[in-house]
């Protein structure tokens, strides 16, 4: 098979390949740089060629020595440009962070690295991670390759329309309200929110620390499966990753789902495009093919999710982002004093991050903390008990990723809470923390594809792969 | 005229003697190159994470037991924003409302009797970096060594009255700390700091003044120099017929007063909100247990003790038992004296205390918990046994010691190689005595003429023909007996 054949055919497919001989690294890399270099959808902020061809060279290097070639041995992937990689420009896609280039790997790109993936490029980004739509990044904006018209979603829009459009078989981007399942459904590829803690966050640009979770995106399940397998385990530099056991995740994907109960949100159906609705009750009726059994659940406290986490995600963000004050990295603006310098080099922020912070600070103020803040985690802690009662009759709740198919550029322009709501379906797993799989169910409005999202109890990632390999077939 | 009385409550912060800081693995020493020991987490970088240091959680438990608090089962720590340049996060990881201890207290050892200071809180959290203003370049320079370097803060309530029991407080809370290992409290290098809150009311008003918070007391003078204007300030307010303001002032000691830094008005909100990169932490009873076996035996305890068991003053006490290092030494040192020359443990201690104070403590390096000495504490204890052995006298001992020091030498060893064992064959003392009479008839006449204070010039010369090696009761028996001779 041709470099070209391998790339298209998948992470797990080059992986073997370079293992076996068939392929050479090199060639992997050079054939994903040819395609970065094409970018026509904006979807890249950064492409590291000298980097990669080195490690493309090293992974050829450590085979002849006779070293075991790692699970990802000369698989070309990009990182969304909110992670860490060392010597290589990160922004997030602000203009706070632009020219900065980090001195240490982030840990998830460290793991791929040992594994043997090679990193070609950073993929663009809504600023900070704060978007649905990938339009609010500083250096323009990503299309979606299905159609240059609309947006890939976001906030990995450049993750996910990297995967789509071919120039690496997978990519990894960041979820912290659905940044990784949205543009997954928009883009026509499997995209993974783990459990919170399962992937180390050190390294990933932090938007709202309680919610980011960094996740892989791949064009199947098995090869977003093998990516969680390198990324996942505890890191002592985290002090909120978990010490549960990394399972066999890439064998999951083939175990099937005859006695899997699958809790059905009736409700997130009746909301979502008929189109899109149809596409998702196709997708559970090839798991009731294969075995699986349908029961309706409803998540009462879904509907407060959207103000609890438009509240908790900006308080947390504006003091994260308080170090972003030019003083230690990135640009700093000049001004005659200390409090003037931190104004005009914060005015550099975009509309929509100023936003964010400004209601976080709002949100944090003495005197209305409990009001606000301490009202929207009573809403997060009712979520997740929704969620336990849901799995005390399922084993996972499916339903449709986003309530539409992607829509054009520029469609929610000035209506902020119109793009908020392209959040609604994924919000509720991000508050409580559960794994959630966006898997592609089909064409619906437009011809563009809809996307079924799976939800199980924390650390259950295996049923995810086990439903969603069977969702959605290659 | 209305009589006034201070009211003041002090907010100590006191750096925890770890090797590394809080939230990373750099190094806390002092004093190393500027931005030498930094790495992306104590430099606040993008994606950069805290992972809390147990061993400075474990001292920070410690101090609440040695401080009588109640350490919490669940606690957790807090952002405080702001934005500062010396602040890499623009937040302070610190604790607001699950401090690691709460209550305790110290009480106060006054000339006029004790007062008990309770104590509110004492938290954990990370120091911020250091500033410097470059004058030529005008400047700001930030070192982030020290940044991310781990803190308690011990809050007290408002129990102190006067800026001597201010300093007293501080001064038993500094001992306490460096006794229980928490903190080595050195002021010069910044481990321990002080803020404090002071108002005034007429003397026996129940309800609390108006209060000022003074910043930047970083001496134990400068907290009793910065209280004492602060209190005359507020009362020529007072007595002026304004009224206080509540504020911010900074103490200039170069000027000896202090300045508005900020009024109430301006006062930030620190929008603290739980650190979500931290869970909480879960102490379970064994691991509390463990704390507070390690409180050691704090300072008022040892030097009552030292009074009472081994024989000394309050004074040598006090000077012996001002470091823990120098008071573990004195005491191994009569210990062993008390054992090796079968004295009563009361008589080496005072033995010791004197010799101490008298030989070796000009010698002794004291820095943060540690402390050097010119000889053993072993090594001590048998020079002094040679002496109570009657082996040399007290004033060769005196000679032994810096030979010991400066050659590494056991005092039974110099006292062999050099010859210096005391001489106390009555045969050779008496030639040595017949001798010096023989050589100052005059001073003999002066003597016999019943001028007896010349005896002690008998003495120097007999010692000093005998190179200080005589024993100096039987030179003193001798001359007697030779000089009652007509």
């Amino acid at each position: 098979m041709s470099a070209e054949r391998l790339l298209a055919a998948g992470v797990a497919a080059a992986a073997e390949a370079v293992r076996e001989g068939r392929v050479s690294a090199r060639e992997l890399v050079e054939v994903a740089l040819a395609r970065c270099g094409e970018d026509a959808h904006g979807a890249l902020l950064h492409v590291d060629a000298e980097g990669a061809r080195a490690a493309a060279d090293a992974v050829a290097a450590a085979r002849r020595a006779g070293g075991a070639p790692g699970a990802l041995a000369g698989v070309p992937l990009a990182i969304k440009d909110n992670l860490c990689t060392r010597g290589v420009p990160t922004t997030a896609a602000t203009r706070l962070l632009e020219g900065w280039v980090p001195p240490y790997d982030a840990t998830v790109v460290a793991r791929l690295r040992e594994a043997g993936a090679v990193i070609v490029a950073k993929a663009n980004l809504d600023e900070l991670a704060m978007g649905s739509s990938s339009e609010t990044s500083a250096f323009g904006p990503v299309r979606n390759p299905l159609d240059p018209s609309r947006v890939p979603g976001g906030s990995s829009g450049g993750s996910a329309a990297a995967v789509a459009a071919g120039m690496t078989p997978g990519a990894l981007g960041s979820d912290t309200g659905g940044s990784v399942r949205q543009p997954a459904a928009f883009c026509g590829v499997v995209g993974l929110k783990p459990t919170y803690g399962r992937v180390s966050r050190r390294g990933l640009v932090a938007f709202a620390s309680s919610f980011d979770v960094v996740g892989p995106i791949a064009r199947t399940v098995r090869d977003t499966a093998r990516l969680l397998g390198v990324m996942a385990g505890p890191d002592p530099e985290d002090a909120t990753s978990a010490d549960a056991p990394v399972e066999a995740y890439e064998a999951a994907a083939e175990e099937g789902v005859s006695t899997l109960r699958v809790g059905v949100l009736r409700a997130s159906l009746d909301a979502a495009e008929p189109g899109v609705a149809a596409r998702v009750v196709e997708s559970l009726g090839r798991l009731v093919s294969a075995g699986a059994t349908l029961v309706d659940v409803d998540l009462p406290h879904a509907d407060r999710a959207l103000s609890a986490y438009y509240l908790l995600a900006p308080a947390e963000a504006s003091s994260n982002l308080a170090r972003l004050d030019g003083m230690r990295f990135g640009p700093r603006a000049s001004a005659p004093d200390l409090r003037g310098t931190h104004e005009a080099t914060r005015a550099g922020f975009g509309a929509e991050v100023k936003r964010r912070i400004l209601l976080g600070t709002y949100a944090l103020r003495a005197g209305y903390r409990d009001q606000l803040y301490g009202r929207a985690q009573r809403v997060r802690t009712r979520v997740a008990r929704d969620y336990e009662e849901a799995f005390a009759r399922c084993h996972v709740v499916a339903g449709p990723t986003a309530p539409t198919v992607a829509f054009p550029l520029g469609a929610h322009a000035g209506d902020p809470m119109a793009m908020y709501q392209a959040d609604l379906e994924t919000l509720p797993a991000s508050l409580a923390g559960l794994p959630a799989l966006s898997v592609p169910a089909g064409a619906a409005e437009d011809g563009l594809p809809a996307g079924l999202q799976l939800v199980a109890p924390a650390f259950a990632e295996r049923r995810l792969f086990a439903a969603g390999a069977v969702a959605h077939p290659t | 005229m209305t009589r006034f009385e201070a009211v003041i409550g002090l907010e100590v912060h006191a750096q925890l003697s770890t090797r590394t800081k809080l939230f990373c693995g750099c190094s806390t020493a002092y004093g190393a190159a500027p931005n030498t020991q930094v790495c992306p987490t104590c430099l606040g970088l993008p994606g950069a994470l805290p992972a809390p240091n147990a061993a400075a959680i474990a001292l920070a438990a410690r101090a609440g037991f040695a401080l009588g608090c109640t350490v919490a089962r669940q606690t957790r720590f807090d952002r405080k924003s702001y934005f500062y340049p010396d602040l890499p996060k623009g937040y302070q990881i610190s604790q607001l409302a699950l401090p690691l201890n709460e209550g305790g207290g110290l009480t106060v050892q006054l000339p006029e009797g004790e007062r008990r200071v309770r104590l509110t809180r004492i938290h954990v959290e990370e120091d911020a970096a250091k500033s410097a203003h470059d004058a030529a370049s005008g400047a700001t320079l930030v070192d982030f060594n020290r940044a991310g370097v781990p803190l308690v803060e011990i809050v007290s309530e408002p129990d102190l009255r006067s800026p001597d029991e201010a300093e007293a407080y501080l001064r038993q809370l500094r001992d306490v700390l460096l006794f229980a290992g928490v903190s080595d409290g050195n002021l010069e290098e910044g481990s321990f700091r002080c803020d404090a809150n002071v108002s005034i009311r007429p003397l026996g008003s129940e309800t609390l003044g108006t209060r000022v918070e003074l910043k930047n007391i970083n001496s134990f003078r400068f907290v009793r120099d910065a209280l004492a204007y602060e209190i005359r300030r507020q009362e020529a307010v007072v007595r002026g017929g304004g009224e206080v303001v509540r504020e911010t002032r900074s103490w200039n000691p170069e000027r000896g007063e202090s300045a508005s830094m900020r009024g109430k008005e301006d006062a930030e909100d620190y929008r603290y909100f739980p650190d979500p990169d931290l869970p909480p932490l879960a102490l379970d009873d064994a691991w509390l247990a463990a704390r507070e076996a390690e409180v050691p035996e704090l300072p008022t305890a040892l030097r009552a003790r030292f009074a009472r068991d081994l024989g000394m003053t309050a004074e040598d006490a006090r000077v012996l038992g001002a470091h823990p290092a120098l008071a573990r030494y004195v005491e191994d040192a009569a210990r062993t004296l008390a054992a090796e020359a079968d004295l009563p443990l009361g008589a080496a201690g005072k033995k010791m205390a004197n010799v101490v104070q008298a030989e070796l403590l000009r010698d002794v390096t004291l820095h943060g918990h540690e402390a050097s000495f010119p000889v053993s504490a072993a090594a001590l204890a048998a020079l002094l046994a040679l002496v109570e052995a009657g082996t040399i006298n007290g004033k060769i001992a005196k000679a032994v010691l810096p030979v010991m020091r400066d050659e590494g030498l056991t005092a039974a060893a110099v006292v062999a190689r050099d010859g210096l064992a005391q001489v106390s064959d009555t045969g050779a003392i008496d030639a040595l005595v017949a001798e010096v009479v023989a050589a100052h008839p005059a001073q003999v006449a002066q003597y016999r003429s019943g001028k007896r204070a010349v005896f002690g010039f008998f003495m120097g010369q007999v010692m000093k023909r005998s190179q200080g090696k005589a024993n100096p009761g039987a030179v003193k028996e001798a001359l007697t007996a030779q000089l009652a001779q007509e």
